[in-house]
C-alpha cells in the first residue's frame, strides 16, 4: 500500500484547496472592501450597546419624597401603598413598571403607561407617590431623568 | 365497455423547475448538516445554505434565488423537525429580509461589488429581520438588542466567508467537476 489517500480524493481536496484558482482577494472589488470596512466600524459601534448600563433592573416607589419600596424588575407583581389621598397600585412586568391605578383626578401617572428606562419617572402629584426606574449603574447612565 | 380510468393530474415540469430544486436540495443539506453543529447562542449559525441562494442569484436571478431560499427554510425546518416552532418563523423573517436585501443590493454596479458585498448584506438582513420578529413576538423587552453586537458579528464574518465561497464558485469554470478515476 502506497498512498493512503485514494487518487480520486487527492484530486478534490487539490480542488478544494484551489488549485488552478485566482487567489482569494481577487475576489473581492474595491466596493466589497468599502462595504467590508463600513460593516466592520458598524460592528465595533453597536459594542458599547452591549455594555450600556440603560437598562432598568428595578423600580423606585416614593411617598413624600421617602423611598417606600424596591421592587426587582424581574418578577411579575404588583404593589399597593397609601398616599395623601387614597391607594395607588404599581405594576411590575419583566422589564417594566407602571402606575395601574392612582386616586389621582387627573390620572397623568396612569396615562403615562409603562416605564422602561433607566431613570424614567411616574409622579403621581395629588397622592405624593412617585415610581421611578433605576439601572445597573449609578453612574454610567445615559439620563439623569426620563419624562414623556 | 366501460373502464374506470384512474385520472391522473400531472404537473407541466420545466426545465426551471429541475434547476431550482436541485438547488434547493443543495441548500437544504447544508441546512440540515449545519443542525449538527454546536452554536454559541441560539441564532448564530453560519447560514451556509446562502452561499446557494448567492449563486442562484448571480446565476439566475432574485427569482429563482427566491424560490431556492424560501424552500430552503420551509423543507430544511421540515427535516429538522421545526416546522411551525419558533425557529422557523425566525428563519423565515431571516430570510423574507435578506431577499428583499437583496433584491436591491442586485442594483449595485457589478463593476464594484461582488457576491461578497451582496452576502454582507444580506447577513446583516437576516440577524435585523430575526431580531425585530424575536423582539415582537418571543421577548417583549428590549434587551434582545443587547445581543446586536454578537449578532452583527456573526453577521459579518459569517456573510463574508460565504460571500467568499460564493464568489470562489462562480468564479470556477462550470465545467470543472472533478473527476474521480475509479480502479487507478
Amino acid at each position: 500500500m502506497k498512498s493512503s489517500v485514494p487518487d480520486g480524493l487527492r484530486e478534490l481536496l487539490a480542488h478544494a484547496a484551489g488549485a488552478g484558482h485566482a487567489p482569494w482577494r481577487t475576489l473581492l472589488k474595491p466596493g466589497d472592501w468599502l462595504l467590508l470596512l463600513a460593516a466592520g466600524m458598524f460592528v465595533a459601534a453597536s459594542y458599547p450597546l452591549l455594555w450600556r448600563g440603560g437598562t432598568a433592573d428595578r423600580a423606585i416607589v416614593k411617598r413624600d419624597g421617602q423611598v417606600v419600596t424596591e421592587l426587582a424588575l424581574n418578577v411579575a407583581r404588583k404593589y399597593e401603598l397609601t398616599g395623601a389621598i387614597g391607594t395607588s397600585v404599581i405594576e411590575v412586568q419583566p422589564g417594566r413598571a407602571r402606575v395601574l391605578s392612582d386616586p389621582g383626578p387627573r390620572q397623568y401617572c396612569v396615562q403615562q403607561g409603562w416605564l422602561t428606562r433607566a431613570n424614567a419617572v411616574a409622579i403621581c402629584a395629588p397622592n405624593h407617590v412617585t415610581l421611578q426606574l433605576a439601572g445597573r449603574s449609578g453612574q454610567n447612565d445615559a439620563y439623569d431623568t426620563l419624562n414623556y | 365497455m366501460m373502464r374506470m380510468t384512474p385520472s391522473t393530474i400531472e404537473l407541466p415540469v420545466t426545465a426551471d423547475d429541475y434547476r431550482i430544486a436541485r438547488y434547493a436540495a443543495a441548500a437544504i443539506a447544508l441546512t440540515v448538516g449545519e443542525a449538527a453543529l454546536p452554536s454559541p447562542l441560539p441564532g448564530i449559525k453560519p447560514g451556509l445554505a446562502n452561499i446557494i441562494v448567492l449563486v442562484v442569484l448571480a446565476r439566475y436571478g432574485w427569482r429563482d434565488a427566491a424560490w431556492v431560499s424560501l424552500l430552503r427554510v420551509v423543507a430544511g425546518s421540515l427535516v429538522i423537525g421545526q416546522f411551525l416552532a419558533p425557529g422557523f418563523f425566525l428563519a423565515l423573517a431571516g430570510a423574507v429580509c435578506s431577499l428583499a436585501v437583496l433584491a436591491l443590493a442586485q442594483r449595485l454596479p457589478a463593476r464594484f461589488f461582488g457576491p461578497v458585498s451582496a452576502s454582507v448584506l444580506a447577513a446583516f438582513a437576516h440577524i435585523g429581520g430575526q431580531l425585530l420578529l424575536a423582539r415582537v413576538w418571543l421577548v417583549p423587552h428590549d434587551g434582545v438588542f443587547y445581543l446586536l453586537p454578537l449578532f452583527a458579528t456573526a453577521a459579518l464574518v459569517f456573510g463574508a466567508i460565504n460571500g467568499l465561497v460564493a464568489a470562489r464558485l462562480l468564479d470556477a469554470p462550470v465545467a470543472a467537476p472533478v473527476e474521480v478515476k475509479d480502479g487507478s
